[in-house]
């Protein structure tokens, strides 16, 4: 996700500057991704040289500038908010490539590397429910106020309860796929087709399942 | 002086099904700890011996060896009346189908253990109300199980497992029947009673649901192969960049 849209996504609801948008950035998504200043400014920065963002007037006495989107930055912002995000490109996920890895290499304990990373992912899933649970208590609690209990509009606590979401869906389909590897490993193992011994390192062209599990893991 | 709290402890349970060479052992040596205030979790895949923890647990079947107390008596040293008695009175089962009887209001419902145990009409109404109530659930006291949702009718049921003196809630598949909304609201519910001491044992498949308890415990083949720790502080989470 680009900051660069973020921030467009901001000066499209007014004129501001870099300090401003950066606090503003971090509030809207609940604090998940940390700005710092020098990002922002750099951020702008490009947007300025692209034609997509101008100075909406001179610096005020404690040297902030104002900027404004221009009618392309809207545009494009336009685009952004209508095309579904790209997800054919799919990120590399360092677990998927670990566990891969884990069923030829010899030495590992597959089965180790996919329970301890379950009792992490559970563990992570849980406290992240927890902060749902106290983002939704305090949703309740500033009930028909524009404002909760911390000053904060209720809009922002809207936002931090569905980046948690967010987070809670993406820990359990984590949690889901390393029941489904562990599950597909008994199955192998089952059907007779151990995995290489432990021993000293060898070339090894990897399996069909290896790279079924690999892919099942992309899905 | 009889020890009320629902400290519930199980000690290298082993229950096997069958004999001879068909024997199966459903539990395998599980040992496991509910403080009351703690909400733990049991997940693992099919035949992995969670329902059989969870009716070893509740006194609904006994281990072959091991021992499960609760509170200061220990489960495998009753008798079929005595193991009853302890059931009605000190610890309440939620399953994913509500099991309320249609014929009677969500007070009635509630107030039923209490009246099967001895307890006299009007008092065990009085005490359901006041379950319902704590529970914010007043409003469908006078509800048939056919005018309420399925979240309606497992909150109910969570409230019948729970009134009177009972403060060990085990719960299986309890969000099984409804949609994700619904189920957690079950859960926030469960979470709550245990948050004011009440033990709970909730067995489901969902990791999601799962969360909600303070340990996650996983089982496969009757044996006990992860379990989670204590909570990260919810500052470290933030600031590992994590979240």
């Amino acid at each position: 996700m680009s900051v660069r849209l973020g921030l467009m996504a901001l000066l499209a609801e007014g004129d501001s500057y870099g300090a401003r948008l950066r606090a503003d950035f971090e509030a809207r998504t609940g604090g998940t991704w940390p700005l710092n200043v020098g990002q922002v400014y750099t951020t702008l920065d490009r947007l300025v040289r692209d034609g997509l963002v101008e100075q909406a007037g001179e610096a005020d006495d404690e040297g902030r500038i104002p900027y404004r989107l221009t009618d392309p930055g809207r545009a494009e912002l336009g685009v952004w908010w209508t095309t579904p995000v790209d997800r054919s490109s799919t990120p590399r996920d360092e677990l998927a490539i670990k566990l891969a890895l884990a069923v030829t290499a010899p030495g590992v304990d597959v089965r180790t590397v996919v329970q301890d990373q379950r009792t992490s992912t559970l563990r992570h899933l849980r406290d992240l429910t927890r902060l749902k649970r106290d983002a939704l208590a305090r949703a309740e609690g500033s009930g028909e106020r524009t404002t909760d209990g911390d000053g904060q509009p209720a809009e922002q606590g809207l936002a931090w309860l569905l980046v948690l979401e967010n987070l809670v869906f993406a820990a359990e389909a984590e949690a889901r796929w390393l029941d489904h590897v562990e599950s597909t490993l008994a199955r192998h193992v089952a059907l007779g087709r151990p995995r290489p011994p432990a021993g000293p390192p060898q070339r090894t062209t990897p399996t069909a399942d290896a790279a079924s599990a690999h892919l099942e893991g992309n899905r | 002086m009889t020890d009320t709290t629902a400290h519930v402890v199980l000690r290298d349970v082993v229950r096997v099904h069958g004999d001879g060479p068909t024997a199966v052992r459903a539990l395998d040596g599980v040992s496991l700890e509910i403080h009351p205030g703690e909400l733990v979790a049991v997940m693992g895949p099919s035949g992995s011996g969670k329902s059989t923890l969870l009716n070893v647990a509740g006194g609904l079947d006994r281990p072959t060896s091991g021992s499960v107390t609760i509170g200061d008596q220990d489960l495998t040293t009753l008798d079929a009346r005595a193991l009853a008695k302890l059931r009605r009175r000190r610890m309440g089962f939620v399953f994913q189908d509500y099991n309320l009887i249609p014929s009677l209001t969500a007070a009635e419902n509630v107030a039923l253990p209490l009246e099967l145990d001895g307890t006299r009409a009007r008092l065990a109404r009085r005490a359901a109300r006041h379950t319902l109530d704590l529970m914010g659930l007043m409003d469908l006291s006078d509800r048939y199980p056919d005018q309420m949702s399925g979240g309606q009718q497992q909150r109910v049921a969570i409230a019948r497992a729970l009134v009177g003196t009972r403060r060990f809630v085990l719960a299986d598949e309890p969000t099984g029947a409804l949609d994700s909304h619904t189920g957690e609201e079950v859960l926030r519910v469960l979470r709550e009673r245990c948050d004011d001491g009440v033990a709970g044992l909730l067995v489901t498949h969902e990791a999601r649901h799962a969360a909600w308890a303070d340990r996650v415990v996983f089982l496969r083949d009757g044996k006990v192969v992860d379990s989670t720790g204590g909570p990260d502080r919810a500052e470290d989470l933030l600031a590992s960049g994590t979240v």
